[in-house]
């Protein structure tokens, strides 16, 4: 028996590192020395290399193939086609949107840098040798870029597979461009609040096409061992287990016989959700020619070709009161998905949950109704930092209120405030379908007005416009309020699926006999910080040291069945799948513990670390003794070990909300807007670790101050990209990155386990609307209502000159 | 974004390096910091069957002053001509241009060299040196010649550099003391080539400008040197009227393409703001 020195409560909660520590993320010994493991790392014997010949035309119609100077290249081994896939049946494959994607342009190009054919050589120049080798003629067709064109009569008809098909995976199809329809909400009692309102305002907002720019592009290394017929699949995969599961369906190969890896990922935002050819090409090529194959996207491949987002065209109307009650919210979107519906959305969901776009609002009634259309463009459809269509959600109301207010010329705080659900109001059923499970608005933007003294910024703004109208500057001041909810935690198995594959997740937790234990998660961290924030989830859960604990992810032949990270989905359902497994733990150890120390369970209360006697403290067994009596102590009627796993299908989504501000300086004459200030109050319920907390806060606002003022993924009329280069797509730097002050609020979830909400996604969220609200509000003074992003230099400078400000 | 095939060479003294491009032909480049080339052989859109490297050319190298007479090797840095106090001292444009190349490690690599003679009207240094006046040392099989760098930009990576000539120096004689300079860039982001930038270099006498001289970087197909925005400085006090007849003047030359940095008309605008703001930046310079 080892002596105990007595120690504190307090230090022996701080030695767990548990809930609320800013424990230092246990990743980043191995990423700040350079020491990641990511699939461009995979090096296998004998490995080949693929890459792409690619469409140079957005539309056209492919009339021969030539592989013979390719195939003549020293080192290229193999030149794939869509006549080599077919005989597999994996010329198409399945979306993750229940439409089809060809893998090789199968007789048609439907959009630039579609790809056409792989090349398989020993070495990546070799393969880029060939590349230039095979010979493509195309006959050249109308190219149709604008989805508002896409449903006219006399629209060239882009999908000649599905041209006749008449019902969709979502439901009918008016017209062969035509992908879906969705309707939500009450369109007879909205058009009536609409007809019966004293103010009505009217919108067109679009918020562009854009793209996720993680550091890492997309790529893998797929290994047949055809002794053991066992396939094997490193890659960039945010849902590992999710793959696994579709490869086995569509290449019938057994699901017992693939294994998917995902090592380190340099970032996913949602790019790495999709199934994509170049997994497809790789494992075909290296079940063909029995060697390992890695395909790595370049940097100009991943923005023009794997997985846009937004692209969403939105009309709304707003009903309210002269007071500015809101009464009824009306919206219609047209979707551009380009040549393929590969949206990565849960399948009962075609719009994902645009539905939420009533936002932190008391709306009555509401109607919602999306269309999907096919373009020349190219697939994706993905939630870039965010849940599925949620930011598009966000953008339109946080948008709609702004014009509501400056029509009734009154601050978009107070209409913010007027409308807001109250704290007494949660749980909330909104108009358009969903229960908010816990919110409280009023306190969020009453603390952040207070916090950026809102009412001295508004006295130096009405300054700064007087001091402007007497030409002492050319600068404009805008501020920028914005609210956001955010629905994450992708969800409840009865109505969210992927492809059939109910979105609950996981975790397995095994303690071993001295005390310190492994657990592994169904989701893939990208930066998230998992191995470090898990390990305080169980630390607080079942008393042992996070930093005894080992977090494992990612690899499906060990890790339990999850639905992968993206959609916040991780602590708010992996997250509660680890506190339930580490609740089944305590409750084992607890009939040790009673055993021992010879008393009835109901006698034992938990104490950080410990379970004690109640009334007698002194009489206890900490959770390190009782790991090793559960191996090596015959107790009656209990196995021995100590293990547990839950599989959580989450009751709820969780709602995560904030309020941001910012505060522009816009320059009429260049159209240059310098960010002056921005706080974002982050209310995301139980913080399991604030400095990841704002961490992920600082990645989430630099990345919507990228799409809010420059990002943009445009094509021109004849179906060429724009922006597919890191010269032209803004990726912001250090030097274009204001600094952010963070803030918080903090509303538990009252059906997550422990609280907690989910957060690296809302700083997007929330964060573009600040932006474009800001600048919007730097004219709002001239009459403007409304101006497109991205907004960037020319952009501001054109709407300055529209509105007559420029010199 | 992999290069076609390509033998590289190294050669230690510009003699050498000169013999090499005569024996290998048309097929082969020079590259100094290789910011401009790499990438676009790793496009494809060149593809040179030959590399000599200028990096072991110790001649080639380092900045010499001589009374009011600079000369600036081609393969120095951008991040040494920025930390050379000389510099700074006799003609500080040099630093305030070079500060704003790329990035600080494009500036570690990057060459004067290779900025000037590549013939991208995207690079800085190009229409500076015309403001400047500057005139390129020139080496190629013949020998040696100068030529202004006024006289050297023909068309979008087109110069008046023969086949087998290399850049060997920038050779700058310092403005006069007490000049007023200015080079004012507008970029979208670190890194980029400007939306529009001017450089004004000017000097007052009694409060008169006797001198000025105006260029402008990537309004075109090259570098413009614009000689009525500088001569509508001088003789003036430049005053508003002035300031605004050079901004004209300047945004008269000014045709930039349409890309991703904004419409033409943009872009003619932006000329006339970054003109103005360098003129009324160097003025307040002068003395």
């Amino acid at each position: 028996m080892t002596v105990q020195t007595p120690v504190s409560l307090e230090e022996r909660k701080d030695k767990l590192q548990g809930l609320g520590c800013s424990r230092k993320r246990v990743e980043d010994a191995r990423f700040t020395q350079g020491k990641g493991h990511y699939v461009d790392d995979i090096k296998l014997p004998g490995m080949l290399f693929g890459d792409f010949v690619r469409s140079p035309i957005g539309h056209g119609r492919i009339k021969s193939i030539n592989k013979e100077a390719a195939l003549a290249v020293p080192g290229v081994k193999a030149v794939l086609t869509a006549d080599d896939l077919r005989p597999l049946g994996l010329h198409w494959m399945p979306t993750l949107a229940g439409d089809v994607q060809a893998v090789l342009a199968d007789e048609k190009v439907l959009f630039q840098n579609q790809e056409v054919a792989f090349v398989v050589a020993e070495d990546r120049y070799a393969a880029a040798d060939a590349v230039e080798l095979v010979e493509v003629d195309y006959e050249e067709l109308p190219p149709l870029v604008d989805p508002h064109r896409s449903m006219d009569p006399d629209a060239p008809i882009l999908r000649e597979d599905i041209k006749d098909k008449t019902e969709g995976a979502h439901g009918p199809r008016r017209h062969p461009n035509h992908i879906f329809t969705w309707e939500v909400g009450d369109k007879a009692a909205t058009e009536q609040a609409l007809a019966a309102a004293a103010v009505v305002v009217e919108e067109q907002i679009t918020y562009q096409r854009v793209h996720p720019c993680p550091l890492e592009t997309c790529g893998c290394v797929a290994s047949m061992d055809k002794i053991n017929g066992k396939l094997t699949i490193w890659g960039t995969f945010q849902a590992p287990h999710a793959v696994r599961t579709v490869a086995s369906l569509i290449t019938n190969i057994p699901e017992h016989n693939i294994r998917i890896i995902s090592p380190d990922i340099g970032g996913g935002f949602g790019n790495k959700v999709g199934v994509y050819p170049g997994y497809i090409c790789s494992a075909v090529a290296s079940i063909v020619l029995g060697v390992p194959v890695k395909w790595i996207e370049d940097r100009m491949e991943n923005l023009s070709t794997t997985a846009f987002a937004r692209d969403y065209h939105m009309t709304g109307r707003i009903a309210a009161t002269p007071e500015g009650r809101i009464t009824g919210l009306w919206c219609h979107v047209l979707a551009d998905h380009g040549a393929f519906d590969a949206c990565a959305d849960p399948t009962k969901f075609p719009a994902g949950f645009f539905n939420i776009c009533t936002g932190s609002y008391d709306v009555p009634v509401a109607y919602v109704s999306v269309d999907g259309v096919y373009t020349n463009k190219a697939p994706g459809g993905v939630a870039y930092r965010c849940s599925f269509r949620v930011t598009e959600a966000s953008y339109f109301i946080e948008r709609m209120i702004d014009v509501l207010a400056r029509k009734l010329d009154r601050d978009p705080a107070e209409i913010r405030m007027i409308n807001f659900i109250r704290k007494e109001q949660f749980p909330y059923q909104s108009a358009l379908g969903w229960e908010y499970d816990s919110g409280d608005y009023h306190t969020a933007l009453a603390k952040a007005l207070k916090s950026v003294d809102y009412d001295g910024l508004r006295a130096r703004q009405k300054a700064s416009r007087e001091a402007f109208k007497r030409g002492e500057t050319r600068k404009l001041m805008g501020v920028g309020v914005a609210f956001f909810t955010e629905i994450v935690g992708a969800g409840p198995v009865k109505n969210c699926d992927i492809l059939g594959l109910g979105m609950f997740d996981s975790c397995e937790i095994r303690i071993h006999p001295t005390g310190s234990a492994i657990a592994r998660l169904g989701t893939i961290s990208q930066g998230q910080g998992h191995a470090t924030t898990f390990a305080q989830i169980l630390a607080s859960e079942i008393g042992i040291p996070a930093a005894d604990i080992t977090l494992e992810e990612g690899d499906t032949d060990t890790a339990p069945y999850g639905l992968g990270t993206y959609g916040s989905r991780s602590t708010p359902v992996a997250g509660a799948a680890t506190a339930m497994a580490g609740r089944k733990i305590r409750a084992k150890a607890q009939m040790i513990a009673a055993y021992l120390l010879e008393v009835h369970e109901g006698d034992l209360e938990w104490e950080v670390d410990r379970f004690q006697v109640k009334g007698n403290p002194e009489r206890f067994k900490t959770m390190k003794e009782l790991a090793f009596a559960a191996y090596n102590q015959a107790i009656p009627g209990l196995e021995p070990g100590l293990e547990a796993v839950s599989y959580y299908d989450p009751p709820n989504m969780t709602y995560p909300f904030g309020a941001y501000l910012c505060v522009v300086q816009i320059d009429v004459d260049t159209g240059v807007t310098e960010i002056e200030r921005f706080y974002a109050l982050d209310d995301c319920g139980t913080r399991i670790n604030p400095m990841i907390i704002e961490g992920q806060v600082h990645g989430g606002l630099t990345e919507a101050l990228a799409i809010a003022m420059g990002q943009e993924i445009s094509y021109d009329a004849d179906g060429n990209v724009h922006g597919g280069s890191l010269m032209d797509f803004f990726l912001p730097t250090a030097v274009e990155t204001p600094a952010w002050e963070t803030d918080w609020t903090e509303t538990p979830s009252p059906h997550h386990p422990i609280g907690a909400k989910g957060v690296g996604e809302s700083p997007n969220v929330g964060g573009v609307s600040a932006f474009s609200n800001a600048v919007n509000d730097a004219f709002a003074h001239l009459g403007l209502t409304h101006t497109q992003m991205p907004h960037d230099h020319w952009r501001v400078w054109q709407t300055a000159q529209r509105l007559g400000v420029t010199g | 974004m992999i290069p076609g095939s390509f033998d590289y060479h190294r050669p230690r003294t510009l003699e050498e390096a000169v013999s090499l491009l005569a024996s290998l032909g048309e097929e082969s480049r020079v590259v100094a910091g290789g910011h401009s080339l790499i990438p676009m052989m790793k496009l494809r859109m060149a593809l040179p069957e030959h590399l000599v490297d200028l990096q072991d050319v110790a001649e080639l190298k380092g900045i010499r002053i001589d009374g009011s007479q600079i000369t600036i090797g081609a393969m120095t840095t951008q991040a040494e001509m920025i930390a050379s106090a000389e510099l700074a001292r006799l003609c500080p444009i040099l630093r305030e241009t070079a500060l704003q190349i790329a990035d600080p490690q494009i500036r570690s690599l990057g060459t004067v060299g290779g900025n000037v003679a590549n013939g991208d009207p995207g690079n800085d240094l190009p229409g500076l040196m015309q403001a400047l006046d500057a005139r390129y040392l020139l080496r190629g099989p013949g020998g040696e010649r100068e030529l202004p760098a006024r006289a050297f930009y023909e068309g979008p990576f087109t110069t008046a550099l023969d086949p087998g000539e290399v850049l060997a120096a920038v050779r700058i004689a310092a403005p006069a003391a007490g000049h007023g300079w200015a080079y004012e860039k507008q970029k979208r982001k670190i890194g980029d080539y400007a939306t529009a930038a001017a450089a004004v270099l000017l000097e007052l006498e009694g409060g008169t400008c006797r001198k000025a001289s105006i260029a402008l970087t990537n309004v075109g197909d090259t570098p413009l040197l614009a000689e009525a925005a500088g001569r509508a400085l001088v003789g003036t006090a430049v005053d508003a009227a002035a300031v605004k007849a050079a901004a004209e003047a300047a945004k008269a030359i000014a045709a930039p393409a349409e890309d991703g940095r904004g419409p033409r008309a943009f872009r003619v605008h932006l000329t006339d703001v970054m003109v103005t703001r360098a003129v009324e930046k160097a003025r307040s310079r002068a003395s």
